[in-house]
């Protein structure tokens, strides 16, 4: 059967713009909030916090930021639109047309690494004039970027998907998100924590991500940047299967 | 015209839990048919058409639009059909025309003759001057056109009309009436499903009653009209009704101020009717007869279903 690329192409485009006309609320806002921390935090532990060699707390500091806007932009990206279309029961439109599964999968995501890329954008072009950081390897900041932002992405077409309501979106994004970024090691290097905390981290996905961007600025990481890209593959293939099921079996969106 | 038809349920089945919404429904839509989808509230009418638009994935059964499975096929089923859905969607994100055009863009359809076609649907549809206004601000029969629109906007050949006149005013039903039959006359199917009888009977070639996710009656819209076996007496009186006799009571549907309505037999003779009527001692100044209306047809099946 042959691809609808026109017909992902039009839906990636209407995402872009649906993010695109509340630009205020879905990039400016993220930035400002973002660069706050980077303020609060680099300014109060600047001198406090030891990193990696000849890297001050502030430069170590915004790769993560970097890293946590994306996760958490990509992933509202997906879920909001997802969620308010199922609300307000114009995903129909969507659903009605020679779209399949894998396009419909496509177009979101691709448009939440958009978003997700743009708002990182914003932060790191601020950060790096203001804190003197510069990549070392930009290739792997651009990987994980776009790999990154996808599997999030991923998520949050998971979370919409399964959510009948805001509320427990809400839940998902306050429970299960903002922990396991949090806890992935964006304010500090998990080689400062007790070994039981570090153990733990291991088994936080998100860490890989933001310790893998991390690498591409400092050449320098928790763990190997291949097992951080493995990790990260791994579970954006693993999302995007879960997706695609999902999508196929019309699972609370064809009822 | 072909011979296959433009829709083919075949025992479709759709189970909610323990809700059984259709149990096994089969019939066809002939191509190039007005066709009436009736029944009562939670009949099942809903979730056969969204079932055939792949809104709805049914437990079993098989449909199919133009000889082609709306699983298996969807992308060819989804460009045959058009789907008016019964709940007035907008989209707060976009425009009216910006909404047709990423419609047009799901279709792969693009360039100058569709947004030709985009323009002459806005004009026949009476949007041409709201077309840059968000579709949230709309009024309900302004959404209506709206969704119309979008749902022509791939040039179906099989247009799907879910309530199309609910809640509209007198002026925008009758222009809706006259664009669905512009529409048949082009040599669109149509599929409407209605609450005003008046409006299925008035358009639709043929008519299948839903009650319970089952069909009660399939037939064409006269053939279901001259199958009812009653008509209707209208005697107009010179003086109030006191007392009826017993068979004329039981056959009494409605009191008028000067007159009585009788549902009578179509084997009962009007003399039978005038003796009762002399009987209880009424002054009949005019007696007048019809057949039963879509709306008496669709009452009493639907009553025989529930009893």
């Amino acid at each position: 059967m042959q691809t609808n690329w026109i017909g992902c192409w039009a839906l990636f485009i209407k995402e872009v713009r649906r993010f695109y006309s509340v630009v205020v609320q879905t990039v400016f806002a993220p930035v400002v909030a973002t660069l706050l921390y980077l303020l609060v935090f680099g300014h109060v532990l600047d001198t406090q916090i030891e990193t990696y060699d000849s890297v001050s707390y502030s430069q170590f500091l915004i790769p993560g930021l970097v890293m946590m806007a994306i996760l958490q932009n990509a992933f509202s990206n997906t879920s909001s639109s997802l969620i308010q279309s199922k609300m307000h029961g114009n995903l129909s439109f969507v659903l009605l047309s020679p779209i399949s599964a894998f396009e419909f999968y496509v177009a979101f995501v691709a448009a939440s690494v958009v978003r997700g890329v743009v708002v990182g954008l914003g932060i790191l072009i601020i950060g790096m004039i203001g804190f003197d950081l510069t990549w070392q390897s930009p290739l792997w900041v651009v990987v994980f970027a776009i790999l990154s932002a996808a599997m999030m992405g991923g998520l949050g077409m998971l979370a919409g998907i399964v959510s009948d309501k805001y509320d427990h979106l809400a839940a998902f994004q306050n429970f299960v998100i903002m922990p396991l970024t949090f806890l992935s090691g964006v304010f500090y290097s998990i080689h400062a924590l007790p070994e039981f905390w570090q153990t733990l981290s291991h088994f936080n996905p998100f860490f890989y991500m933001v310790d893998g961007f991390r690498y591409g600025f400092f050449e320098q990481s928790d763990v190997s940047v291949y097992l951080s890209l493995g990790i990260t593959i791994l579970f954006l293939i693993i999302i995007s299967s879960i997706n695609l099921i999902l999508l196929r079996k019309g699972v609370k969106i064809r009822q | 015209m072909s011979d296959t038809p433009a829709v083919h349920f075949h025992q479709v089945k759709k189970q909610y839990g323990d809700l059984e919404a259709l149990k096994g429904v089969s019939f066809s839509v002939e191509e190039g048919a007005f066709f009436g989808l009736l029944g009562p509230n939670g009949a099942g009418k809903s979730t056969l058409i969204n079932s055939m638009a792949g809104l709805v994935i049914p437990t079993s059964g098989r449909i199919e639009i133009q000889g082609h499975d709306v699983i298996d096929d969807y992308r060819q089923t989804r460009r045959l059909l058009g789907l008016v859905p019964q709940e007035l969607i907008a989209d707060p994100f976009f425009s009216i025309k910006e909404l047709l055009e990423l419609q047009s863009g799901y279709f792969g359809l693009k360039g100058v003759p569709q947004r030709a076609w985009i323009g002459e649907l806005l004009e026949r549809l009476a949007l041409s001057d709201k077309s840059d206004k968000n579709t949230a601000q709309l009024s309900g029969g302004m959404k209506r056109r709206v969704l119309i629109a979008m749902a022509l906007v791939h040039r179906p050949k099989v247009l799907v009309l879910d309530e199309p006149t609910a809640g509209v005013d007198v002026d925008l039903r009758r222009t809706l009436w006259d664009f669905t039959k512009e529409l048949h006359q082009q040599g669109h199917t149509i599929i409407l499903t209605t609450h005003y009888l008046e409006e299925a009977e008035a358009l639709c070639d043929k008519v299948a009653i839903m009650q319970q996710g089952e069909v009660k009656a399939l037939d064409s819209t006269q053939a279901l009209l001259s199958k009812h076996n009653y008509r209707y007496l209208r005697v107009t009186l010179t003086s109030p009704a006191q007392l009826l006799v017993p068979p004329l009571k039981e056959r009494l549907v409605e009191k008028e101020s000067n007159g009585l309505v009788f549902k009578l037999e179509k084997s009962a003779s009007l003399t039978q009717l005038l003796a009762w009527l002399h009987e209880s001692q009424l002054e009949v100044s005019d007696v007048s007869s019809r057949d039963a209306s879509l709306e008496e047809v669709f009452l009493d099946l639907t009553a025989e279903g529930k009893g």
